[in-house]
């Protein structure tokens, strides 16, 4: 098999090709690093590549086949990591000069599973600083660009892992979630991403965004890849004390089930008309249309508290943001500036924070640090905290008529790169529909549904099941990409034009 | 509840620049002001709802304390804690004076 081939099978096929010995984890590995040679130019996906770690990781699992030796499902398949995962030895740098050149001393749990798994790292993808924003032109290394259209955003802030797997540079990815940064991304690339339930993969060595809204989760082409990338990253783990100790739930199983019948699904009112673009809701309702030609029945579902979600999730957020990014101060880690002998440590912290934290860092760990003001207390954060209480309400009300809830995962398709970048309000409308995931905690996905007839560009449908119900996110997910790829001859992503190869980006590094 | 017209003034945002630890300088004081303003007029809505009777959530799932058995497990070594220091001396974190000229 060509190497134009090999990057182009889904991770299920790559595993399996290792498996039967038609090609190897060296062979795969080496096809993807060339292909990162090629476009990673235009599309800058990745901060780092560790060609010679992934080199050598191939090999060894090789090696470990040819002893013999039982390996799992995914073994020698290549992964990228988003760089707010720490990963000894290699650069984690949240795409923030605070952390330029940092090598932590330790792995996340995520990175563990994924090694002793026989994942092969291929490095980190660039993202929104410390994963704030909707579009990756927040990171300090400037913005990843949309495979679709080179002009446009990957989404963010996981825009890196995203873009990655979508040029086909990597088949799967992690991407961290917060208020949406695995699904919007997913939503505007053409590709699957799943935001597991709250606990459900652990946050140990995730450098923490919001503490109570953080998860990790898959990155990949098709729904059966992101699932069992799923169980490999899933499970209870001691190093975190909000991780859910159950079994995972059944994922794999559930893709390959693939099956809505019977199922009840609800349809959000709330996430629909003004600002909604006219493709994104024909695609929507197409394939809730097609979700009822397979056997589930359609429901609307009113969740009122969900107009405010949104004012909700930017007091809980930067209040969480302003106080975990405090242990940025200079001392025992990153950037240190104005060390002069004679300034003191205030002083010093104050100078390397203001150098280290690009606009959009700072202007969150500002309205956090008023929202926790006194004085405006009750007013902003404990309101939050109230209204957070009415959403999760709406939820459960909303699960007793529907199995599934489901929305168009981002209000319009890919902007242009530039276009929302200084009027952060407009930016932050990108996560209108997945906030309220993060804020109840649930189990939601973003699966293609299409592309918008006006500009040609991805849509994604978002799926949402309570919290531990991850499963069913799959059975839709997987139901709705068969029953499009059937009538398509092909995946959407299949649809992704050719990426001129070694060409310069069309946009510079942005400010 | 803070009048949803009022403005976050200039010298509250110096205020919580200094509570930020951010030395942030005069354009960007202007800058963050202005964005800080807009910001929080458009999530004051917030405060529309009732909900006088509401408990607050402070987390999605419900929280239990987790313990561990009181053992003594491998951490990082000292050189490994100070790997990412930006400055280090006998072992230890260098970190700038602590207290002021007059102290």
């Amino acid at each position: 098999m060509s190497g134009t081939d090999l990057v182009r099978l889904t991770a299920a096929a790559t595993a399996a090709a290792i498996a039967s010995g038609e090609t190897s984890s060296a062979e795969v590995t080496e096809a993807h690093l060339e292909r990162i040679r090629e476009v990673d130019g235009a599309v800058r996906a990745f901060l780092h590549v560790d060609e010679d770690g992934a080199r050598d990781t191939a090999r060894r699992l090789d090696a470990r086949r040819a002893a013999g030796e039982a390996l799992g499902p995914l073994a020698g398949v290549p992964l990228a990591l988003k760089d707010v995962i720490v990963t000894e030895g290699l650069p984690t740098t949240c795409g923030s000069r605070i952390l330029e050149g940092w090598r932590p001393p330790y792995d996340a749990t995520v990175t563990r599973r994924v090694r002793d798994a026989g994942l092969v790292v291929l490095g980190k993808t660039n993202m929104d600083e410390f994963a704030m924003g909707s579009s990756t032109e927040h990171s300090a290394f400037g913005p990843t660009h949309n495979p679709w259209d080179l002009d446009r955003i990957p989404g963010g802030s996981g825009g890196g892992s995203a873009a990655s797997v979508a040029a086909f540079e990597a088949p799967l990815a992690v991407g961290t979630d917060t208020g949406g940064s695995i699904r919007q991304p997913a939503a505007v690339t053409g590709t699957v991403g799943v935001k597991p339930t709250y606990g459900g993969v652990s946050r140990y060595g995730l450098v923490a965004l919001a503490s109570s809204l953080d998860q990790a989760g898959p990155c990949a082409r098709t729904v059966l890849d992101a699932a069992l990338l799923h169980a490999v990253i899933a499970g209870h783990d001691p190093l975190d004390s909000t991780s859910v100790d159950r079994p995972v739930p059944d994922v794999v199983a559930a893709a390959r089930q693939a099956d809505v019948s019977g199922m009840r699904v609800g349809v959000v009112k709330q996430f629909g008309g003004e600002g909604y673009q006219a493709g994104v809701e024909q695609r929507f309702r197409e394939s809730v249309s097609l979700l009822e030609e397979l056997g589930a029945t359609v429901v609307e579902v009113d969740c009122p508290a969900f107009d405010y979600a949104l004012p909700a999730y930017y007091l809980i957020l930067p209040s969480e943001c302003s106080s975990n990014l405090a242990r940025f101060d200079a001392m025992r880690y990153g950037l240190r500036v104005g060390d002069d002998g004679e300034a003191s440590a205030e002083d010093v912290m104050a100078l390397t924070r203001d150098a280290g934290f690009g606009p959009e860092a700072k202007r969150r760990i500002m309205l956090g640090t008023y929202a926790l003001s006194s004085g405006y207390y009750d007013a902003y954060y404990g309101q939050a905290q109230k209204v957070r209480t009415l959403i999760v309400r709406d939820f459960e009300r909303a699960f007793e008529q529907a199995d599934v809830l489901l929305s168009p995962t981002t209000p319009t398709t890919a902007f242009k790169l530039g276009e929302r970048l200084d009027d952060p309000l407009a930016m932050y409308l990108a996560d209108l529909c997945t906030i309220p995931s993060n804020l109840a905690g649930n189990a939601s996905m973003s699966v293609p549904a299409g592309l918008a007839p006006e500009d040609g560009l991805p849509v994604g449908l978002q799926v949402i099941a309570p919290p531990l119900a991850d499963e069913r996110l799959y059975r839709v997910g997987a139901a709705l990409e068969g029953a499009l790829a059937d009538r398509w001859g092909h995946l959407l992503i299949d649809e992704a034009p050719e990426i001129p190869l070694a060409t310069s980006p069309t946009v510079e590094a942005l400010p | 509840m803070p009048d949803s017209g009022s403005a976050v003034t200039r010298e509250e945002v110096a205020h919580l620049a200094r509570l930020a630890r951010l030395a942030l300088d005069d354009d960007e004081l202007d800058r963050l002001g202005g964005q800080l303003d807009a910001i929080v007029s458009a999530i004051s809505r917030i405060g529309d709802l009732d909900t006088a009777d509401v408990p607050p959530t402070s987390h999605a799932l419900p929280l239990t304390n987790v313990t561990r058995a009181d053992e003594v497990r491998p951490g990082l070594t000292q050189e490994q804690a100070l790997s990412g220091a930006p400055a280090a001396e006998d072992g230890r974190f260098r970190v700038p004076r602590i207290l002021g000229e007059e102290a």
